[in-house]
């Protein structure tokens, strides 16, 4: 965890440093780069490095083809260790420090930057003494997203075969059949998780108060000669490790069994994860959108605490929520069936384990926040005035929902709808504890595969997931320009 | 009576504290009236009761006669006929500014509704934007949309609740001036809230001040600031100080002010008045024996505003002309003007 805490870090504010403060031919094409590797699950970009790096991989039969090395000659690092797990998570988590240090930088005051410098600073100290302690809440919000999807990550860790807690859960449950430990695990777990939300939340309120709303021009640091060629050269190297080299080496192994493997059963993978993630969307959004309504009209306490414990599952690791949902489920099942037995002898068996439901249900828990606040930031655009303009103009309720809300809504409602989507299409725990007997999903399948060593026929579920992946990657490009339409 | 607007003895609460208290308040036909008052003192809320959205606990507001707000019936503010221009003006970012302007007249026949925009644009000036949205406007003409979207429907009475205040000080005044020509114009029966009494003053034919959510003076512009019926009204509005003075049976003043003359006083003063001295009730005069003392000065362009001392140590304001320029400490000489000075009992 501090490893990758470490490695967010170090890549992400590099990163947000050299696309907000720096000028430099390509600085444009690679502030919205660095979000590609956002779009890369970590357990598929673990399995594809192993494919490169392994004993068999190209990189290490080049070297021994170029030195005639054999086994056991040289020491080459294994990929396959807590270290790699490390770097792994680290190359696709750093965007969210990107993301977020990066505004924090462009919104902070030049002038601060300036007086820095005309007091004697050089840049580099001005980074550290000045920029770095400025940004220090954003950085801490990045880091802590960064880190809550660490402990939810299960399918890197159990690929390297790296104990952590969702590895340890798993085991405990599927393993030794041992229910209880496993849910004191999962609430152990969440005790980490609490503390990083709390860590996530404090420092999202300092954000505010450093928030300056000053209207003024960013002035970037030109950078000239074999400067900006090395700020372009480590831009191209963090992108390019965290997502060029693993989504070609995906192509190249999806084309190389194409036609064996894009067959029926991939295009009912294809359509079980489409449906089922769609289904799922669609119910995030409308609880989302019921509970910002109820937000917006009550707005007691009552109601805001509902919603605030609603939009936690975001941060809860999916395995946690299975586990949470399963066990009440099956306790309902059992005694339905007990219920059922007793007055109609009518076995019911296990009525909503591992059913489809079961499974929306604990994915509506686990994104509930992604659309909640998409839904949220939407609804907050149209603010009470409007609402009365329209009705002291003759509108009736219904009309004003129709007539104002629906048209300043739909894109976002279209955008939670996407994340959701995206998201529940690249959940791996959830989905490999709850889903049915014999239903498979893009995720599952490619997981299932890279772990049977199957890494060429994994390939095309795995490039399926990402290009679906980079979907949100584009939104979020998107609303960037719009901010640098603003700031430049 | 063709009263448009009567407020009676109107009565809102706002989180079970009274907001507005036994406000009473008319306006007639093609009357632009304000509703003036330092902030919660509740004057956005009696707006708001008469757009229709809150109720009234006690009291009746009507308009053209008909009854449409009680304290057992609110009419929904949709049915009111009544305009509002909103202090963040609420235009439907969603739609450009003929689709705005059009959002009232939906019941209208097609052609008859584009004609009534077309019409809206003209009388705001802003026909070559009838395609543009609202974030592509600068924030006086975001205000005239707003304006021509709520007259669109005719409404009987247009509401405005501090439309100026978002907008730069130079346009403020400017612009009060043109919606009130404007509305002249057309015959339009308006209220406007505002803590700014220049506004106040540039707009309405008719203030009502309130404080703490009653209506403590209601009168036309020169009334209220030559003739304040209280210390707060006179505080309120314009500039001046409140001194205490005594005064004799003769009508004779303290602190060497000269004297009032006795026949205008009211009978039951004791031996001492309060008095309001506006800046133009002191005048200059370098051939006058009376000489203050110098507290402070501002430079307001063509005038300097002094601010002397009495004897006792009270203060008076003094306008003089910017070239009759005395620095801090020392002596203005003055004559007092106290013909139009206001008098209040004192204690």
């Amino acid at each position: 965890m501090a490893g990758v805490g470490f490695g967010t870090l170090l890549l992400g504010v590099s990163a947000a440093w050299l696309t907000a403060m720096c000028d430099f031919p390509g600085r444009k094409i690679l502030s919205w780069a660095f979000l590609l590797p956002m779009a890369m699950p970590a357990y598929i970009i673990a399995y594809t490095y192993t494919g490169i790096l392994d004993f068999a991989g190209p990189i290490q039969s080049i070297l021994r083809g170029i030195f005639g090395w054999s086994y056991g000659d040289y020491y080459f690092p294994q990929i396959r260790s807590l270290g790699g797990a490390i770097c792994m998570l680290s190359l696709v988590l750093y965007p969210y420090v990107y993301m977020l240090v990066r505004i924090a930088f462009l919104e902070q005051s030049t002038a601060v930057l300036e007086a820095s410098r005309n007091l004697g600073k050089k840049p580099w100290e001005t980074l550290f003494l000045v920029a770095l302690p400025i940004s220090r809440p954003a950085i801490v919000a990045g880091v802590s997203l960064a880190l809550m999807e660490t402990l939810a990550d299960y399918g890197t860790v159990a690929y390297f075969g790296v104990s952590a807690f969702t590895t340890g859960i798993f085991r405990t449950w599927y393993g030794l059949g041992e229910l209880t430990t496993a849910a004191q695990l999962c609430a152990f777990l969440l005790l980490f998780v609490f503390a990083l939300i709390m860590a996530e939340r404090w420092s999202r309120q300092r954000l505010r108060f450093h928030h300056n709303s000053a209207n003024k021009k960013l002035v970037r640091m030109q950078l000239k000669g074999w400067h900006a060629y090395i700020a372009l050269l480590i831009g191209c190297l963090i992108v390019g490790v965290g997502f060029v080299i693993p989504a070609t080496q995906l192509l190249i192994w999806a084309s190389s069994r194409w036609q064996e493997n894009l067959n029926g059963a991939f295009l009912s993978l294809l359509f079980n994860s489409f449906s089922l993630a769609a289904i799922a969307a669609i119910c995030c959004v409308i609880v989302a959108t019921f509970l910002a309504y109820t937000k917006r009209v009550f707005n007691s306490r009552l109601e805001l605490g509902a919603v605030g414990v609603a939009s936690l599952g975001y941060a809860v690791p999916g395995t946690v929520i299975a586990v949470g949902v399963l066990i009440p489920v099956a306790w309902l099942d059992n005694k339905i069936d007990f219920f059922s037995r007793a007055w109609f002898d009518i076995p019911t068996g296990l009525l909503l384990s591992g059913t489809i439901g079961i499974l929306v249900f604990a994915y509506v828990v686990r994104f509930l926040s992604v659309s909640l606040n998409t839904v949220e930031s939407g609804l907050s655009a149209i603010k009470p005035s409007i609402d009365e303009s329209a009705r002291s103009l003759g509108a009736r309720p219904a009309q004003v929902l129709k007539r104002v809300h629906l048209p300043i809504l739909r894109s976002s409602l279209l955008t939670a709808t996407l994340l959701v989507f995206v998201d529940v299409l690249k959940e791996l725990p959830t989905t490999l504890i709850l889903r049915p007997f014999n239903f498979n999903t893009l995720a599952v399948r490619t997981y299932e595969l890279a772990s049977d060593e199957r890494l060429v026929d994994a390939a095309l579920p795995a490039l399926a997931i990402v290009v679906i992946g980079l979907l949100p990657v584009l939104l979020i490009t998107k609303s960037i320009l719009n901010e640098r339409a603003r700031h430049e | 009576m063709n009263d448009q607007l009567v407020i009676d003895k109107v009565t809102v609460t706002y989180d079970n504290v009274a907001a507005i208290l036994k406000a009473s308040f008319s306006l007639a036909e093609g009357e632009i009236g304000c509703l003036l008052g330092p902030s919660g003192c509740g004057k956005t809320t009696l707006l708001r009761a008469i757009a229709g959205f809150e109720p009234v606990i006690e009291g009746s507001v009507s308009l053209h006669g008909k009854s449409i707000s009680t304290a057992k019936y609110t009419q929904a503010p949709e049915d009111r006929a009544v305009g509002m221009v909103f202090q963040d003006f609420a235009l439907f970012p969603h739609l450009n500014v003929s689709k705005n302007i059009g959002f009232g007249l939906s019941k209208m026949p097609a052609k008859q509704r584009d004609d009534r925009i077309n019409k809206m644009l003209a009388l705001v000036s802003l026909g070559d934007s009838a395609e543009k949205f609202p974030h592509e406007l600068s924030g006086g003409q975001q205000q005239r949309v707003a304006l021509a979207r709520a007259l669109a429907p005719n409404p009987q009475i247009l509401l405005l609740d501090e439309p100026f205040s978002n907008l730069d000080a130079e346009l403020r005044t400017q612009l009060a001036t043109e919606v009130r020509t404007l509305l002249k114009e057309n015959k339009v029966t308006a209220l406007m809230v505002t803590h700014d009494q220049d506004e106040a003053f540039a707009m309405a034919d008719k203030i009502a001040l309130l404080n703490g959510g009653k209506i403590v003076q209601v009168d036309a512009p020169y009334q209220l600031y030559h003739k304040p019926s209280s210390l707060f009204a006179a505080d309120f509005i314009g500039k001046g100080s409140v001194i205490n003075v005594g005064i004799d049976a003769a009508g004779l003043l303290g602190n060497n002010l000269g004297s009032l003359s006795i026949q205008t006083l009211p009978k039951d003063l004791g031996n001492t008045v309060k008095l309001l001295v506006r800046p133009d009730d002191v005048t200059y005069d370098k051939t006058s024996d009376t000489k203050l003392p110098i507290i402070s000065k501002a430079f307001l362009g063509p005038n300097y505003l002094y601010e002397l001392a009495l004897t006792d140590g009270q203060c008076v304001p003094c306008l003089t002309q910017s070239h009759i320029d005395i620095p801090i400490g020392e002596t203005l000489p003055v004559r007092f003007d106290l013909r139009h000075v206001v008098i209040f009992n004192g204690e």
